[in-house]
């Protein structure tokens, strides 16, 4: 909402600078975005007095004027325009003036000719023919004397002429203030918060003739989208340009002056906040107008000349015959006032918000009418605002206005009434604002106090209960002005759960491993399945999907992490980074048989890397994590059949039986489809939630070995098919409670142990708790471990 | 023989002055103190000695090996002392050559200040609680006052599921569900992802992070909220930090307040990082609203609580001189690897 500080000044005597109104109006409640001083740009710019002109001695368009800027001797200007004449008043930009655009005007020669300035058009000051519909554009400005209150003296600054001593304040209006999106309503603020009177218009008209019942019949078939119509009936219309004042005042707002008769109802809703339409009766056929629902398949043409299909949801104001205007959005082609127009009628209406806020949706049409009735107005406001209308043609005498109003008026009368409880408000705002203090400022804004019982005003549909009431109080005593306390209560510690502990000490082992934490989007696009190769009936692919995405990339809800860090790899290798480790834990979601509940969404610590890394850096990464968790071990088996990941190099990870992960060297056709030719890319995932279900036992002190242990180290020859974790089962089997440490250190391929076998070497100590460990005992033990190894894998010790 | 020994005497010691390294001392010892050494011999050849010179030769042949031995142990040391100073000087560093680094990973700037903000509000007795991000229409709208057909929907572009369910587009539903499950007292925070339909640009992402907080208990005032959030502020931004309280509308809270800080540029005069205002804008807030309290079953007559949201992009973006939201998501090596 824009608002004139002059227009403001009609209402308010207001005489503060403007950054002062701008902080003050804020901290009330109506947030100032910033304000514009309307002729900042333009400087030593005034009227002037063509006492002479001559033409130019060397040129055939220049002509040279002497012109009296009211300061001693005329000075003298060149122009090249055709339309000045001796007499004329004019801009008149002096040396070293500035013009809109950053434009500066310097003295100089023109054909030998000095010239200390310039005479300006319409469009060089920043105005429009429509400010001034008597100018030319393509001329210089002509200035005409339109009313007393004009100064035409040369030298007085053109801003005041042209309306340009002006600030425009720009407010930010929250939508539960409706009423504020008119100059009236901040008005009504602005006195209260400036503890001023505000004198507002009580429009009365001085001579009617006739009476609209003889002319215009109104019914309201639908009374539940229209809870008040009210009509007046002008007569004898002479569409003619409206006066300066009230061109200045749209023109401040931001709106273009037309014609009169719409520039009035643009003024009443600028003013009043209220609507207004204006209808040419010659076109309302039958004299009947009916505001009713919409006809299946009706059809209309809008002011803007477009067709629309209108359905029985929507809300027309229609003739005998035919729809005139969807109501409260946009009026019809078929009544729009022209200038040969003799009779209009006013409607100043209130529509349901609702109605209107689903009809311009569903037509695409969305207009300042519409934008007003969709927050809820004031249904008491429309006889005012039709009253003021009519006012102001006869003050312009655009008209007569006719006799008698139609007023429909089927709106809720009853007043909301609240119980005035200073005590409670001072509680509930922890302050010690005295009762007479309160009922002042309430009062200020228009609430009607009897007693103890508050009368909200009509225009404030926001205001229900007692908080309400207390945030009225709290915003005129300012906010400002409450103490900073610290709340007090029952004594309550704040702390992680275990599992918000067990996510941070995840991020600070994953960080301590090298790798970064990256925040990927929670939505992709469904195609997104198809570059991490998941088959066509994977269950993955059934996702939520969002109704109205910004677009397919964004379309659907993950249930897999992987596009999202392969997303973020590309762009690291595409950027030229020669490495990244990078991991996250995100959340994937997992879409319900039954739709209308919501998905499962489960946390994913998701794991990538390329450059100087392999698949054993990564399970290092994987076992360091669970070693610092204190989770249960972690078992690795081969995975090759899943389509995402090198067969030869994938495992999937479980704990406990349970599959908990996966883990592997990311498919090379997986890869391609990221723009990653060549690269290798390893990942992992593993579910948060199972990883967190096994964590162990709490950890507790095993006292420290009290006798020696033995080591030992054995080379094994097996078929190179055999997983070493086999051989560490076989192992650990054998040695039981005896065995720890045990490392696997080398692992041989080639000639010396034959084809298709391998020599694997592990070292281990034994141990007894209790004593220390005889020969015959150890040797016991590596039988047993032996024959362990011989019978689940077939290892054989080496040079056997 | 009395000669033999002094001259057995100069000859070690001299050989001992010249010896450079242990193995020279060795052999010197060898050559006089060993099993065939020379003073050894001379001492063997004491048998011919008679009973009367025999003690004293003795004794000078003892003083003698004394001296000897002494000088070894001197030598020794002075050696080692050599040999140590010439090693450490081998040993030498360039000490401004880089130091070998494990090389950590590195926080995202979004958690560095989440967990800063949860860690605040920690200590100020509140927990962490969590939501769903696809949520039901009614915990993101309609229990926070906000009915379908609300012109406040328009503000908040949503993405929709069906008719039931959004993507939230804040985290005050926590709000709602917390005080389903909790009774008063409530101090909780609740960090998380909201949506909203704005396209991507330099400022706008459709997935953002907001940090939600919610007080409920008997005799909360709005006095309180301004203390707890002026408290937040100064530990976030220092302790000089300035906040200013202005009044703003929320469905769910009434009254309502957006809270600004002292631009840290101008101090309150007006620059171009805060817009000419003299203020930055951080966080809205405000009184609980009694009917969400009602919704949720809390007697507004009996309790009252506070609410509040920050928007953490915003906050990290201040904090860092961050000026495109976008890089967040992108996560590059050379954005990540500078935090």
């Amino acid at each position: 909402m824009d608002l004139s500080l002059r227009w403001l000044k009609d209402y308010v005597d207001i005489d503060v600078p403007v950054k002062e109104y701008c902080d003050r109006m804020t901290m009330s409640g109506s947030k100032v975005e910033g304000y514009t001083d309307l002729g900042a740009e333009i400087s030593r710019v005034v009227v002037g007095h063509v006492v002479e002109i001559e033409r130019h001695p060397d040129s055939d368009h220049l002509f040279i004027c002497q012109v009296d800027v009211g300061v001693g001797e005329p000075v003298q200007i060149v122009t090249g325009a055709q339309n000045v004449n001796k007499g004329d008043w004019v801009p008149a930009a002096l040396d070293n003036s500035t013009l809109p655009g950053g434009i500066k005007i310097k003295k100089g020669k023109l054909r030998g000719v000095v010239s200390n300035g310039m005479l300006c058009s319409l469009g060089e000051l920043g105005l429009t023919l429509g400010d001034f519909p008597y100018a030319i554009e393509d001329g210089i400005f002509i200035l005409q004397k339109e009313c007393d209150c004009q100064q035409l003296v040369p030298g007085a600054d053109i801003k005041q002429f042209i309306g340009f001593d002006d600030n425009v304040v720009e407010f930010e209006i929250t939508p539960n203030r409706p009423d504020c999106l008119s100059v009236v309503g901040l008005a009504r603020e602005t006195a209260a918060t400036f503890d001023l009177p505000a004198k507002l218009p009580e429009p009365q008209i001085e001579k009617e003739t006739g009476d609209i019942n003889e002319h215009l019949k109104i019914t309201v078939s639908a009374p539940d989208l229209c809870p008040r119509y009210t009509a007046k009936m002008i007569k004898n219309v002479k569409i003619a340009p409206s006066p300066l004042w009230l061109r200045r005042r749209l023109s401040a707002a931001g709106v273009r002056p037309i014609n009169n008769i719409v520039d009035i109802t643009n003024f009443v809703m600028l003013e009043y906040g209220q609507p207004m339409h204006a209808f040419d009766y010659s076109y309302i056929s039958g004299g009947k107008i009916d505001v009713r629902r919409a006809g299946e398949g009706e059809k209309m043409f809008t002011l803007d000349d477009e067709e629309r299909n209108l359905d029985p949801s929507m809300l027309v104001i229609a003739d005998g015959e035919k729809a005139v205007a969807v109501a409260g959005v946009m009026g019809g082609q078929n009544s729009m006032i022209l200038d040969t127009t003799d009779t209009i009628v006013f409607e100043s209406a209130n529509f349901s918000g609702v109605s209107v806020r689903l009809t311009s949706k569903k037509l695409g049409l969305r207009t300042e009418a519409s934008s007003r009735f969709e927050k809820g107005l004031d249904p008491a406001q429309t006889y005012d605002a039709v009253m003021r209308a009519c006012q102001l043609v006869e003050m312009l005498g655009a008209g007569e206005v006719v006799g008698g109003m139609i007023d429909v008026d089927n709106s809720c009368k009853n007043k909301t009434v609240i119980k005035l409880e200073p005590e409670r408000i001072n509680a509930f705002l922890g302050t010690d604002i005295p009762e007479a203090d309160m009922r002042k400022s309430l009062t200020s804004l228009y609430f009607e106090l009897d007693g103890d019982d508050i009368t909200v005003p009509t225009f404030r549909a926001d205001v229900e209960t007692f908080a309400d009431i207390a945030e009225e109080v709290a915003r005129i005593y300012g906010y400002d002005k409450i103490a900073m306390t610290v709340f007090r209560g029952e004594s309550s510690h704040g702390q992680l759960t275990d599992r918000q502990r067990f996510k941070r000490k995840i991020d600070s082992v994953m960080l301590a491993c090298g790798y970064s934490e990256i925040f990927t989007y929670s939505f992709i696009s469904p195609k997104y399945y198809d570059n991490i190769a998941l088959a066509s009936d994977d269950v993955r692919r059934k996702s939520v999907t969002i109704l109205n995405p910004l677009g397919e990339d964004t379309s659907v809800m993950r249930t897999t992490m992987l596009p999202s860090i392969m997303e973020s790899v590309a762009r690291n290798y595409n950027f030229r980074n020669a490495q990244a480790k990078l991991y996250e834990i995100g959340k994937i979601y997992l879409p319900d048989e039954d739709a209308s509940k919501l998905p499962e969404e489960r946390k994913i610590i998701s794991v990538a890397s390329y450059g100087n890394t392999d698949f054993f850096a990564v399970k290092g990464v994987i076992e360091e994590l669970v070693a610092a968790l204190n989770v249960k071990e972690l078992e690795f088996s081969a995975v090759t059949d899943d389509a995402s990941f090198h067969p030869g190099r994938c495992a999937k990870v479980t704990c406990d039986g349970v599959e908990v992960g996966i883990i592997g060297q990311v498919h090379p056709l997986v890869c391609n489809n990221y723009g990653l030719e060549g690269v290798e890319v390893f990942a992992a995932m593993l579910d948060f939630e199972l990883i967190f279900a096994n964590k162990a036992e709490e950890k507790t002190y095993v006292p420290l070995p009290k006798y020696p242990a033995v080591t030992r180290d054995i080379a094994l020859i097996c078929d190179d098919e055999v997983p070493v974790a086999e051989l560490a089962k076989a192992i650990k089997k054998g040695a039981g409670q005896y065995l720890e440490n045990l490392q696997l250190f080398d692992v041989y391929r080639g000639a010396q142990v034959g084809e298709g076998k391998k020599s694997v070497a592990y070292s281990f100590a034994l141990r007894a708790s209790d004593r220390t460990l005889e020969d015959s005992e150890i040797e016991n033990i590596m039988n047993k471990i032996m024959k362990n190894l011989e019978k689940d894998t077939g290892a054989k010790l080496r040079g056997i | 023989m009395r000669e033999k020994l002094n001259q057995i005497g100069q000859q070690a010691q001299l050989a001992l002055e010249q010896a450079k390294v242990n193995e020279d001392i060795e052999a010197v010892r060898v050559k006089y103190l060993g099993k065939k050494g020379e003073l050894t011999a001379v001492l063997r050849g004491m048998g011919a000695l008679s009973a009367e010179e025999r003690p004293l030769i003795g004794q000078l042949a003892n003083e003698i090996r004394e001296g000897i031995e002494k000088l070894i142990e001197t030598k020794k040391t002075a050696i080692a002392a050599e040999m140590l100073t010439k090693k450490l000087a081998e040993e030498k560093l360039d000490v401004t050559m880089p130091g070998k680094v494990n090389a950590l990973g590195y926080k995202h700037p979004l958690t560095i200040v989440q967990e800063e903000i949860e860690d605040i509000f920690l200590t100020m007795g509140f927990n962490i609680a969590e939501g769903p991000e696809v949520e039901l229409d009614y915990y993101n709208f309609e229990a926070l006052n906000v009915p379908k057909n609300h012109p406040a929907r328009d503000v908040q572009d949503t993405f929709y599921i069906d008719d039931n369910i959004v993507l939230r587009t804040q985290t005050s539903p926590v709000q709602i569900r917390v005080m389903e499950k909790q009774k008063p007292p409530i101090r909780v925070i609740a960090p998380g992802r909201v949506y909203r339909s704005d396209a991507l640009d330099a400022t706008h992402s459709p997935l953002f992070h907001q940090i939600e907080g919610l007080v409920v208990d008997k005799g909360i005032t709005m006095s309180d909220l301004k203390g707890t959030l002026d408290i937040f502020a100064k530990r976030l931004y220092g302790e000089d930090s300035v906040t200013r309280f202005r009044p703003h509308h929320f469905p769910f809270t009434e009254p309502s307040a957006e809270m600004d800080v002292m631009c840290f540029n101008c101090h309150g005069a007006g620059c171009r990082l805060c817009k000419g205002e003299g203020w930055i804008e951080i966080l809205g807030c405000g009184m609980v609203h009694p009917k969400v309290l009602e919704t949720c079953g809390v007697d507004p007559k009996e309790y009252s609580g506070f609410a509040f949201g920050v928007g953490l992009e915003r906050v990290v973006m201040r904090r860092f001189g961050i000026k495109d939201i976008r890089l967040f998501y992108e996560n590059d090596m050379r954005f990540l690897s500078q935090f």
